[in-house]
């Protein structure tokens, strides 16, 4: 008996939710007695999980791996499964993590919980908390099969060190040519950019801004805080701002840390996409605005004064 | 082509949340019920191949009867017909199984679906409805052409986007992009009246035991109020986010 984690690695390197869900599994391993066992795909050192409590590393090097392919990592995902016993498999929330998750689920036969914010209540029966309606409610959910799939939703658990002596196997999967079904042409991306999928800290800009030639300091709030720049819906469908910007309920979810929203009054869509973030700052002329009920702190101010103050004071503080 | 696209009866964006009978039940009282949003950047880039790659178009729920106002808005929209399982949607691999019974029967090549429901937010049934019928699946996906039996699609990834091929039978989970907000289209009185007499078939779902179980609600501890700082005093904001709150 085994609990079983995915942890995703990009180009070879593995980002924050490969850790907290290794944290994660070592926890409900731990709760039913049994040992947890974690995957990496094409991971350049699988060595660094041990520092979350990954006891046991399974690791599978393959070239056709080498892209993301939801119906082969899945199988991969199965596969390994299968051979370590496992009865709960614990994957991410993220873009990649969401797609394979269901098929894994299929595959193994298994009861699905995804976005769970906390470890299970209970194992026997085995019941999670999800997150439902869009942030503004929770699920207790049993899952009733033998195996379990549980997705857990980004910075949600956390991260947790927890030093072991660990050990890496690895494991040959068979991978079949009908896994490639859906074959990746090409692929874009930005570099050199925080993605808002990887930032701690947000900083997002509505229609207070204005206009597009005003994003100067917006650009200049986040590389002081080494967040990334999001934007609200209206400012996407102006295009002041390139849709993959736009956070809230038809665009990106966002779960930062540190969410800023300037100019954004917070209507209940935006909201939506953005209340798990843990802590959110709002700065807007209108003290009415409807982001003061949903923000931690706030700044009633208009934000060509007040950004500009943020930066200067932030400098020297980051320098202090 | 056969075109299925599934929706979601879900409780507006704006509706209140609450629960009923011990916190088990989500209380549906006063609250407004709509395509998925999700579905509906779907259901709209279907209605591109109805019309321009005489393409037809089924929509399907799986519900009680309270959920056909939102398939014969489906319908208004442009949809020809409607098929509705009777049965309540408890589970994400229940729907999926019922869905699957649906598309074996009716023969579609092509199944569109919303990357999630804005209700339960499992964002698991297009994923594992694939799987039981194996199809290939897109999820995330913003952007569709189809050109005979191949398709060609992308999907958001991480701080990018991904070009993909697959052939026709497909199962595409959509988002914005798919089509754009702008295009969604909002009923008109003429597409409200034939929508009325358009076929919507009842059937009886497949018997299934789901494999997890709603057991109660809750909803976040009530939030404090906002700390407001002064305008002119932002040292105190980079004070509090890095004392109190400790995020900088």
């Amino acid at each position: 008996m085994s609990v079983l984690v995915f942890a995703d690695s990009s180009e070879g390197k593995f980002k924050k939710p490969a850790f907290e869900v290794v944290s994660y599994g070592q926890k409900v391993a731990e709760s039913i007695g049994s040992n947890v066992v974690v995957l990496t795909i094409n991971a350049a050192d699988s060595s660094e999980l041990y520092a979350y409590g990954a006891e046991k590393v399974v690791s599978v090097s393959n070239d056709s791996l080498k892209t993301f392919n939801a119906k082969a990592y899945a199988s991969v995902v199965q596969q390994v499964a299968k051979a370590e016993n496992a009865t709960v498999v614990v994957i991410d929330s993220s873009i990649n993590g969401l797609y394979l998750a269901p098929m894994v689920a299929v595959g193994l036969e298994a009861g699905y919980a995804s976005n769970v914010v906390e470890l299970p209540s209970e194992t026997a029966p085995f019941t999670v908390k999800r997150k439902a309606f869009s942030n503004k409610a929770f699920n207790n959910t049993t899952i009733t099969t033998d195996v379990k799939v549980v997705g857990v939703a980004k910075n949600s658990y956390g991260v947790h060190e927890n030093e072991v002596a660990g050990t890496t196997e690895s494991f040959e999967p068979t991978i079949s040519d009908a896994d490639f079904g859906v074959t990746s042409v090409s692929i874009e991306k930005a570099s050199g950019t925080i993605t808002i999928a990887d930032a701690d800290i947000v900083v997002s800009a509505g229609r207070g801004l204005k206009g597009p030639e005003n994003w100067g300091m917006i650009e200049e709030l986040a590389t002081v805080l080494g967040a990334a720049t999001a934007c609200s819906k209206p400012v996407s469908d102006l295009g002041w701002r390139p849709h993959n910007e736009h956070v809230g309920q038809t665009g990106k979810p966002v779960a930062a840390n540190l969410y800023i929203a300037i100019g954004i009054s917070g209507a209940i869509q935006h909201l939506a996409g953005i209340n798990a973030s843990k802590v959110k700052v709002v700065i807007n002329t209108d003290p009415e605005a409807p982001f003061f009920k949903a923000a931690d702190y706030g700044i009633v101010g208009d934000a060509f004064e007040v950004v500009p103050k943020l930066i200067e004071k932030l400098k020297a503080f980051k320098q202090a | 082509m056969k075109i299925l696209v599934c929706i979601s009866h879900v409780p507006d964006t704006t509706s209140k949340i609450n629960f009923t009978d011990n916190d088990t039940v989500f209380d549906t009282n006063g609250v407004q019920f709509v395509i998925n949003p999700y579905d509906e950047f779907s259901l709209t880039r279907a209605m591109w191949f109805k019309e321009k790659q005489g393409a037809t178009v089924t929509v399907v729920s799986v519900g009680n009867a309270t959920t056909e106002p939102t398939l014969r808005k489906a319908l208004a929209i442009g949809a020809d017909d409607a098929v509705r399982v009777n049965a309540e949607a408890t589970d994400g691999l229940f729907v999926a199984k019922q869905l699957a019974e649906v598309v074996k029967n009716g023969g579609y090549d092509l199944v569109l679906a919303g990357r999630e429901s804005i209700d339960y937010n499992g964002g698991m049934v297009p994923g594992m409805l694939a799987s039981l019928l194996d199809f290939n699946f897109v999820n995330g996906c913003i952007g569709m052409e189809i050109d005979g039996n191949s398709v060609t699609l992308s999907r958001e990834i991480d701080g990018g986007n991904e070009q993909l091929s697959a052939d026709l039978p497909l199962v595409v989970a959509g988002q914005k992009g798919l089509v754009e907000e702008k295009d969604l289209r909002i009923p008109n009185m003429r597409g409200i009246m034939m929508a009325r007499k358009k076929p919507l078939a009842v059937l009886d779902p497949v018997d299934i035991t789901a494999a997890t179980s709603a057991q109660s609600f809750e909803k976040p501890a009530p939030k404090g109020a906002v700390k407001l700082v002064d305008a002119d005093s932002v040292d105190e904001l980079i004070n509090l986010l890095h004392n109190e709150a400790k995020v900088i």
